[in-house]
């Protein structure tokens, strides 16, 4: 049946479709040939999340090779709903932002830049995927030599040390995981995730496991941004084109933060006594101090986007927090803040990539009173704002209430859990609160005072991506779904 | 002989301690580079060695009357992969460097971040 193939498709529209818009020269083609092959890999990850909420996992053999031989693919609810996310903001930013990209990539260069977003596109996509740890190793390179491309795409040259900077991070983080995936392969003799963690088992002398352990999770934590191995991340997200900003900041991270999951509970957690113990034990207070750094940073900072950046590295620390509770509500809680949050940031930094279509700087001092000349756009970013904060009714609140709600369950440390989710979340209402006051209240300087309103094409596009802030506020069943059949799955080791 | 025996195992710590050191010490972002290359080369070094069967052959070399023993295929091929990402990373690392020498006349990391403080 042609849908068996929909895993294989998933990752090839995108890597198909790169070459040929890099062969598209002139107008708009490129740019149009990206759009369409993401929003087909879209239309592929919706029907794969619609089978992935009826089966635990949908298991595919590259070349008909069987696992554990050859490479699988492998798409459980939690895969389901990143390839959700990446395949959706790709698409959204894509359509949204071309006017954007218009005025931030030059023209000679429109279709290798649109070839690099399939790239990255196609690497994220496989990484979530695939079943094969050196398999995600290679797309986790692809889709990271493509992000890098994309951040120094843009004219601004301070993007420029900001990317190198990624790029040396980046590909220290992916190390440190091939060197963790080679000691697990040199211990078991296998690169297959499922046949790893029964391996694992077998293992008498568990010292390179433990090796192993310590460099994939702490590359992992590099790679996703996680306090304190954050420091490539601020830089990156504020100076790269801003419609990649509000692609990266989606997903990128959270990518990383699955495949950390996917190893830790996965592979780690059945076979190795005291692992969860350790996990939660290194990662929860690295999550709370994320939580509340990170927000005290954004509340410093008067660079927009850079704001924006710090309060995405406090997010992370929720989603760490959420799985460091090592329960299904915990579980469920970070993982479906990975969907709320892409949602919410996603939008946020869409609407700032309109507004610097009409402002050349996006400090709080350049973007005062542009909320009365762009109305719409800035509601749709107070929209994503709401969700962000956790104001009940949006996406936000659901993750938020759930995670909350695990806290509590986990006994006496859940109490002060509780106070640092509040606690940030004030802060998160504060930060925000200085861009509505610069936006609303402040007179208009010269060039803000020029400002008119994005077309609307472009605002359906914004408004599209805000509303679903509150329709899955509201309706949160299939993200709720996927998220909980993921934490189910994830944790079925640990009985 | 107990510890020095796998010697391979010991390169392979020190060249990706040299690495590490380089990438995070140096100033210079070509330096920085070169550590990171040699980091990855570790990383290389280390698959080898796991492969190495004693004894073994390549297995592509069959002869009919005897049984053959041979090296494990599967890390070299992988690294081959590896070595591909790496060279990858390293290129577009350096073509950055270019860029940044373009836009900011150097390339120390000190001076770098001087002139964007005063931007």
């Amino acid at each position: 049946m042609w849908t068996a193939q929909l895993p294989a498709f998933v990752i090839a529209v995108p890597l198909a479709a790169a070459p040929v818009a890099a062969l598209l020269r002139g107008a708009s083609w490129s740019w149009a040939c990206a759009a369409l092959a993401s929003a087909a890999s879209f239309a592929i990850a919706m029907l794969l999340a619609l089978a992935a909420t009826e089966v635990p996992a949908i298991s595919y053999a590259v070349g008909s090779w069987p696992p554990p031989f050859g490479i699988e693919l492998r798409i459980t609810g939690f895969s389901a709903l990143l390839l959700l996310i990446i395949t959706g903001a790709s698409t959204i930013a894509l359509i949204g932002g071309k006017a954007s990209l218009d005025s931030d990539i030059a023209p000679a260069r429109r279709h290798y830049f649109y070839a690099a977003w399939l790239l990255a596109v196609g690497g994220l996509v496989g990484i979530v995927a695939s079943g094969d740890a050196f398999n995600i190793f290679v797309f986790m390179e692809v889709s990271s030599l493509a992000t890098y491309i994309l951040i120094a795409a843009g004219g601004n040259p301070r993007a420029l040390p900001a990317v190198f900077k990624y790029l040396v991070m980046g590909t220290i983080g992916a190390t440190f995981y091939l060197i963790g995936i080679g000691l697990i392969y040199l211990m078991t003799g296998t690169l297959n995730l499922v046949d790893m963690e029964t391996r694992i088992h077998d293992v008498t002398d568990l010292k390179p496991i433990y090796a192993a352990v310590g460099f994939v999770t702490l590359g992992l934590v590099l790679k996703a941004g996680v306090f304190p191995l954050h420091v490539w991340l601020p830089n990156a997200y504020a100076w790269s084109p801003h419609v990649v900003t509000a692609f990266i900041a989606a997903c990128s991270t959270k990518v990383s933060l699955y495949v950390l999951l996917r190893f830790d509970f996965m592979v780690f957690q059945g076979s190795l006594g005291g692992h969860d113990l350790q996990f939660a034990g290194f990662l929860m207070p690295l999550a709370v101090l994320g939580i509340l750094v990170a927000s005290a940073v954004a509340m410093t900072e008067s660079h927009l986007k850079r704001m924006l950046a710090y309060s995405s590295i406090a997010q992370i620390g929720y989603i760490v927090l959420g799985a460091s509770l090592m329960s299904v509500s915990g579980l469920t809680a970070g993982i479906i803040h990975m969907f709320n949050h892409a949602l919410a940031k996603g939008t946020m930094f869409l609407a700032i990539a309109f507004i610097a279509t009409r402002l050349t700087a996006l400090r709080l001092d350049d973007i005062a009173g542009i909320g009365r000349r762009m109305p719409w756009t800035l509601g749709a970013f107070l929209v994503a704002a709401m969700s962000l904060i956790g104001i009940p009714g949006t996406a936000g609140f659901i993750s938020k209430w759930y995670l909350v709600l695990a806290a509590l369950e986990s006994g006496a440390v859940g109490a002060l859990l509780v106070a640092v989710v509040l606690v940030s979340s004030l802060m998160a209402v504060y930060y925000i609160w200085r861009v509505v006051e610069a936006a609303w209240s402040s007179a208009p300087g010269a060039e803000a005072a020029g400002a008119r309103e994005v077309p609307l094409p472009m605002l359906a596009v914004l408004w599209t991506a805000a509303l679903a802030n509150i329709w899955f506020g509201l309706q949160p069943g299939l993200p709720l779904a996927l998220s909980r059949s993921a934490a189910t799955y994830l944790l079925g080791q640990l009985q | 002989m107990k510890y020095f025996g796998l010697y391979n195992y010991w390169v392979f710590t020190l060249l990706l301690m040299i690495g590490l050191y380089a990438v995070i010490a140096k100033a210079n972002l070509v330096k920085k580079l070169l550590g990171l290359s040699i980091f990855q080369s570790a990383v290389f070094l280390l698959y080898i060695s796991m492969a190495k069967v004693d004894g073994g052959t390549a297995p592509i070399i069959q002869h009919a009357d005897e049984p053959q023993v041979f090296s494990n295929p599967l890390p070299h091929v992988l690294i081959l992969t590896a070595i591909v990402v790496g060279i990858s990373t390293i290129a577009l690392g350096l073509a950055i460097v270019v860029r940044i020498r373009e836009e900011y006349g150097t390339i120390e990391e000190n001076e770098i971040q001087a002139r964007d403080r005063d931007r």
